[in-house]
């Protein structure tokens, strides 16, 4: 169902009005909380309140890049039009949140480690996160036709999420400047609660954000795509009237 | 599934799947140059390369560091529980330096116990926890409080 375009329209038309102050909600309450109210760190004081951008958009950064391989394999594979749309849909605010991960992560850098920057596995590979979502914007923008696009894009994006696991486990496999997961999936997280609860808020109000960018992005697309189809005609005239 | 589709998939897995092959040797061998630093047990059993360029890490040793009253020559003991060398730098260090803190340095090995840094990082741990709750575990002896206050 959901692989019908016409059917994603109306789907994503009742499904946004909820989303977007749920998510804008969210992330405000989130951010609030842990840049205001939550208590300073035993030793970085409040330096350590970038954590609650850094954290979130580094995230978001790597679910968009799985979400974006996902899609590449089944625009390739299966050559659905909606897994076209979403390769496209998804990539620019990936690497917005990747850029804006290695900006924050910079920034904290110098005050805490005495430098902005240094080649070690994990920052290495963020930064060539970027520019895997880079290359897929940049393929898709070159090649006209839409289905050849989203065929070599989607193959780019498929390769791109060996890195994702590059990027999540570089810190455990070798020696980096860049210390390891506080957030544990399993075990305890090694953060105080009154950091860790406004940092979960901050980081699910981002990924909604996230999500309600990409139906945006991937209603427009639907649009142009659609263009020549009657259920679109018929709602541009109804939308004149 | 049909047969199209099934031999498109079958070349994607076996793409990604060759790639991830490549990425993973690429890496084990990169194994050794892929590390950010020496450690001081590589450095005493003589990995570690003298008079080049390079980076080790580890934790300053408690009550080791020692500053010049007229200069900014500062020196400490790094160490990893398994080896220590000398570390000798001339320079402002990070604010999270502190005895018992891991750091990385930038320099070059003069001997197996001498270490000459151009540059002092310091590396931060996982641990986030207000001040209060860091004197509170302090003060029960908590293994999870770590020292804070050195010099």
């Amino acid at each position: 169902m959901l692989g019908s375009p016409r059917y994603f329209y109306t789907f994503s038309s009742r499904v946004l009005p909820w989303l977007v102050p749920i998510a804008v909600l969210t992330l405000a309450a989130g951010l609030v909380w842990g840049l205001a109210f939550a208590p300073s760190d035993y030793q970085q004081g409040n330096s350590y309140r970038i954590i609650f951008i850094h954290v979130p958009a580094s995230s978001g950064a790597l679910m968009g890049y799985m979400a974006l391989g996902v899609s590449g394999l089944v625009a390739v594979v299966w050559r659905m039009k909606m897994a076209e749309v979403m390769l496209k849909a998804i990539a620019p605010f990936g690497a917005a949140l990747a850029a804006i991960s290695l900006v924050t992560g910079a920034l904290w850098g110098k005050p805490t480690w005495g430098t902005y920057w240094q080649w070690d596995a994990r920052m290495t590979s963020m930064l060539i996160l970027l520019f895997m979502y880079v290359g897929v914007i940049a393929l898709q923008a070159v090649i006209r036709d839409p289905r050849q696009a989203a065929r070599a894009a989607g193959l780019l994006a498929m390769v791109g999420v060996i890195n994702v696991v590059i990027v999540k486990y570089s810190v455990e496999w070798v020696q980096t400047l860049h210390q390891g997961s506080t957030l544990k999936m399993f075990g305890e997280s090694t953060i105080d609660p009154a950091m860790k609860y406004p940092l979960l808020l901050s980081m699910l109000g981002l990924w909604l954000l996230y999500a309600v960018n990409v139906l945006l992005r991937a209603r427009t697309e639907v649009i142009w795509r659609e263009r020549r189809s009657k259920w679109v005609n018929k709602l541009v005239k109804e939308d004149n009237r | 599934m049909n047969a199209v589709r099934k031999q498109r998939l079958i070349l994607v897995i076996s793409i990604l799947v060759g790639l991830a092959i490549a990425c993973g040797l690429m890496f084990y061998a990169l194994r050794q140059n892929i590390n950010l630093f020496f450690t001081p047990q590589q450095v005493m059993a003589g990995e570690a390369p003298l008079d080049t360029q390079m980076r080790v890490g580890g934790l300053v040793e408690e009550g080791s560091v020692v500053r010049d009253q007229q200069t900014l020559d500062v020196q400490f003991v790094l160490t990893d529980g398994k080896g220590s060398f000398t570390v000798h730098y001339q320079g402002i260090l990070p604010d999270l330096f502190r005895e018992g803190q891991g750091i990385v340095a930038n320099g070059t090995l003069i001997s197996t116990n001498r270490f000459e840094a151009e540059e002092v990082l310091a590396k931060h741990d996982e641990t986030y926890m207000p001040p209060e709750v860091q004197d509170a575990l302090e003060k029960a002896g908590h293994p999870g409080a770590k020292a804070v206050n050195s010099e």
